[in-house]
């Protein structure tokens, strides 16, 4: 424990609790001889989760939910707030706490089932401090990680199958398309060549010459300036 | 009588316009035979035939885009690609911060707009693909337009496996929370996955989940069914793209264009807006100038300029063979490379702005941590111990309990905000690894991890597009194939066939091989390309009769800048840029590779074996070799030829 503290960095509040009662820290003294386990250690860490000062009325509801944890638990209705008792409360927020059965009077509830029983309440206590698993924490009692959460199909194979089937929607859709337009095509320049074949049957006459012997197709290459491949000339 | 007559003279109309047609000089072929009219393998044809074929030709006119917008926004497209994100933010990072820019603006200016330029120019005169564009400045050239095509086809191979990793993040980006944002549980549910405790949940999500990384290159395992679904997928959307040609592509890269700018935008205001981003800015703009004398900062700059415009690769002489002739390539050129660089800066804002509040979150939940840490060992009082005391409580607290502070001490980390920002990362592990960590961290995360991995989908099939460009323009060129297939066959053949071979990078060592080649596969390659480009167009074609080829075109006097920098600065350029790079393969001696170790957590580095040299080699010979091997089969080609010719004779 901290004897004096240099400067503390914000003003603490004075109705943070002191040391436990007296009488109480006996009783747990003088029962520690009969503990076989470790009594339960708890730490609160409030930092700035809590919206609320930690006084001996929040002390209450903390031995009231351990009570009805206690209850719950073993199905006993005799355990009382008197049953819980703290000790060693720090600054910190950090105590002790042990659980006597009053039924049989100097004898205290074993450890393990204390823990048990948390262990099964732990959501109620939570929630009655606004507090969370990491904020809360009981040592020696590990918080159960929440199962994950698994739908029957994985999301992304949901979403895969919906942009697949957009894509090849598309594709099919283009590639039919280039195939009509293509056959359209086709369709259009063989028209066009029936045509050009029926004309060629007919005598072409263009100033009186028959266009045969014009020779049309001999002016679109002109051998003189169809240079060879091979070399090129530098113009 | 009439009749006859009639449809005769509708006969000559038409023919003496077909007449015409040909004799106009819009084709290139036109004058003195060389070029796209003129069937190949040289010589002498015969009339009727030359006459059929040119005809043919005329009815199947070259396809050209809409409008010269499409043809800007394809270029900004194919240029603006991931590099941008994910490698000039990490080079400005290593190399002086904001005096990175100084050798960045000067290599742009010296190297990359010269040479966008001159490929652009190549493009539009020749109005061809890349073979068939060093054909026709050299026939000795061909093999350079296929040593392009062969780089193109690696890219392709490799580059499509990113889209489908960001495929991949995007669908599981529909989940709440997000999968990467927590560790899943162990077997029996006590706690988290080892492997996930060790590293951090994105980490794991990215090694484990994604990738299912093996612990070496050796350990090839299965092929992954997930990412060879997610593959195929990206596949598809490319042949969708791609389908039609300029029809399709050109309506495409208007959307791949503008939406990662849209994205961009929104990451800028939520990143500025972001706790802890103006430390990542300040860090990155700082310039520290005295890395200016390192000469692997100018390096980087050259390198990156470089490879940042995808020079080299074929797809910008395809792109701009089909423009109208008289487009204005010039502005165009000018216009793309400022606004890749102008990216680049712009991506590297939102990139810093989040490493700022990636690495300030760090900062605080390790303080965070330290600080409960110390309350909960020494029974303190909560809200003695803050950020701004905490060293001095730590003394204190070493003076007063030494034993009990001795024992904690390995626990005790020392945070530093420097620390986490100096932690520079690059490439795939700044897209997958520290952005999802940052997204994870911010409210909404959903919806920003969808348009997050939207925008890295749009770059990258903006690039493929590009790629697949390159490898299509000069099959659809050649008469051999285009003739017998339609387009949409050959499309899918190639698709098919990429999509293939990339399921070796779905396997679980598939990133190994990935890295291999995209540090390999491209870099030496296309240096060695864009060198040959150069001095063939400067000094083989002739610079005045390229500058007289440009100036028919576009109808502007060369400027002497550009002449300059073809000439003379950027070949010089490239030349000590190759040199640099090649001493720094022989002197560092093996190549090595970073490997993910399970049980540790993190990368460690390994020794490549054998036969990955092997490939590697066989990478870089298999497209360097093609330019003297295309020079000497033309050579042998002609050599047979005119010894048949003497012995005809």
């Amino acid at each position: 424990m901290i004897s004096s503290a240099p400067h503390p960095a914000t003003p603490s509040s004075d109705s943070r609790s002191k040391p436990c009662h007296l009488s109480a820290c006996h009783f747990t003294a003088f029962q520690r001889r009969y503990l076989r386990e470790p009594q339960t250690h708890l730490h609160l860490q409030l930092s700035s989760w809590l919206c609320y000062a930690w006084d001996t009325n929040e002390e209450y509801l903390f031995k009231a939910m351990v009570a009805f944890t206690m209850r719950r638990y073993s199905s006993k209705t005799t355990t009382q707030i008197s049953n819980v008792l703290l000790c060693n409360v720090t600054d910190r927020v950090s105590f002790w706490f042990v659980v006597t059965d009053s039924t049989k009077n100097t004898t205290t509830v074993p450890g393990s089932e204390v823990e048990a029983a948390i262990r099964m309440n732990r959501n109620r206590i939570n929630n009655a401090f606004l507090l969370s698993d990491k904020t809360l924490q009981f040592l020696k009692i590990p918080s159960t990680l929440a199962p994950p959460v698994e739908p029957s199909t994985p999301v992304w194979l949901i979403v895969f199958g919906v942009v697949l089937c957009l894509i090849v929607a598309g594709i099919v859709f283009l590639v039919v398309a280039g195939i009509q337009q293509r056959k359209k095509k086709n369709k259009e320049s063989t028209e066009r060549e029936n045509l050009e074949d029926k004309g060629e049957v007919t005598i072409t006459i263009e100033n009186g010459i028959p266009c045969e012997t014009l020779d049309l197709k001999a002016g679109h290459i002109n051998g003189v300036f169809s240079a060879d491949d091979e070399r090129f000339t530098s113009l | 009588m009439c009749l006859l007559i009639r449809l005769v003279i509708k006969k000559l109309d038409r023919n003496w316009q077909a007449c015409l047609h040909l004799s106009l000089p819009s084709e290139p072929g036109w004058r003195g035979g060389r070029g796209a009219g003129r069937a190949p393998a040289g010589g002498r044809q015969d009339g009727a035939a030359a006459v059929s074929a040119r005809q043919q030709e005329m009815e199947k006119a070259r396809p050209l885009w809409d409008n010269p917008v499409q043809f800007v926004f394809a270029c900004i497209s194919y240029a603006v690609g991931l590099g941008n994100v994910w490698r000039f933010p990490y080079l400005c990072q290593m190399y002086g911060g904001g005096g990175f820019l100084i050798p960045y603006f000067i290599m742009l200016i010296v190297e990359g707009m010269p040479l966008l330029y001159l490929e652009l120019a190549v493009g539009q005169r020749m109005r061809q693909g890349s073979i068939g564009a060093w054909k026709i400045i050299s026939p000795y050239l061909c093999g350079v337009g296929v040593a392009s095509v062969v780089v193109s086809f690696f890219l392709s191979m490799y580059y499509n496996v990113i889209n489908a990793w960001a495929f991949w993040y995007l669908f599981h980006s529909f989940q709440d929370p997000l999968p990467w944002a927590t560790c899943p549980l162990n077997s029996n549910r006590t706690g988290y996955e080892e492997e996930c405790e060790k590293t951090s949940s994105t980490q794991y999500f990215w090694y484990r989940q994604t990738l299912n990384i093996s612990p070496s290159l050796e350990t090839s395992g299965a092929v992954q069914w997930e990412q060879a679904l997610c593959l195929m997928l990206a596949w598809l959307v490319v042949y969708l793209c791609i389908l039609r040609g300029t029809e399709s592509t050109g309506k495409v890269v208007y959307v791949t264009a503008s939406l990662p700018y849209c994205v961009l935008i929104i990451y800028l205001i939520r990143g500025l807006t972001l706790h802890g981003a103006v430390n990542g800015l300040i860090y990155m703009f700082t310039p520290k100038l005295e890395q200016l004398s390192n000469p692997k900062a100018w390096i980087s700059a050259a390198t990156q300029i470089f490879f940042s415009l995808g020079l080299g690769f074929g797809s910008l002489i395809a792109f701009a063979s089909y423009n109208e002739p008289s487009n204005n390539c010039e502005r165009h050129a000018i216009i793309v490379s400022l606004i890749n660089s102008a990216t680049s800066i712009f991506a590297s804002i939102v990139t810093f702005s989040i490493y700022g509040f990636k690495a300030t979150f760090n900062y605080e939940s390790c303080i965070n941590r330290v600080i409960l840490l110390l309350l909960n060992a020494f029974d303190l009082e909560e809200g003695s111990l803050t950020a701004d005391n905490l060293s001095e409580m730590k003394d204190y607290l070493m003076a007063a309990h030494p034993q009990e502070y001795a024992q904690l001490l390995p626990q005790l980390k020392n945070c530093s905000l420097e620390a986490e920002l100096d932690t520079a990362v690059q490439g795939t592990g700044l897209a997958f690894i520290v952005y999802s960590e940052a997204i994870k961290n911010m409210e909404v995360s959903q919806l920003y991890s969808v348009l997050y991995f939207v925008m890295l989908l749009m770059l990258g099939i903006g690039s493929m597009l590009g790629n697949t460009a390159a490898i299509l323009t000069p099959l659809t060129d050649s008469k051999l194939i285009a003739s017998r297939f339609p387009k949409e066959v050959i499309s899918g053949v190639v698709c098919f066939i990429n999509c293939i071979i990339g399921l070796i990078f779905t396997m679980e060592a598939g990133n190994y091989w990935f890295d291999i080649f995209n540090d390999y596969a491209a870099t030496l390659s296309l240096l060695l390309i864009v060198l040959v480009e150069t001095i063939a167009v400067c000094y083989i074609y002739g610079l005045r009769r390229f500058e007289k080829d440009l100036h028919t075109m576009i109808g502007r006097k060369l400027n002497w800048y550009w002449k300059v920098m073809w000439a003379f600065a950027s070949p010089l350029l490239i030349i000590s840029l190759f040199i640099f790079y090649l001493t720094d393969y022989i002197l560092t001696g093996t190549l090595q590779y970073q490997a993910w170790d399970a049980t540790q957590g993190q990368l460690v580095t390994k020794d490549y074996p054998g036969y990955a040299l092997a490939m590697i080699g066989l990478l870089v010979a298999s497209s360097t070799m093609c330019i003297p091997l295309g020079a000497l089969v033309t050579f042998v080609r002609k050599r047979l030829k005119r010894e048949r010719v003497s012995t005809v004779a």
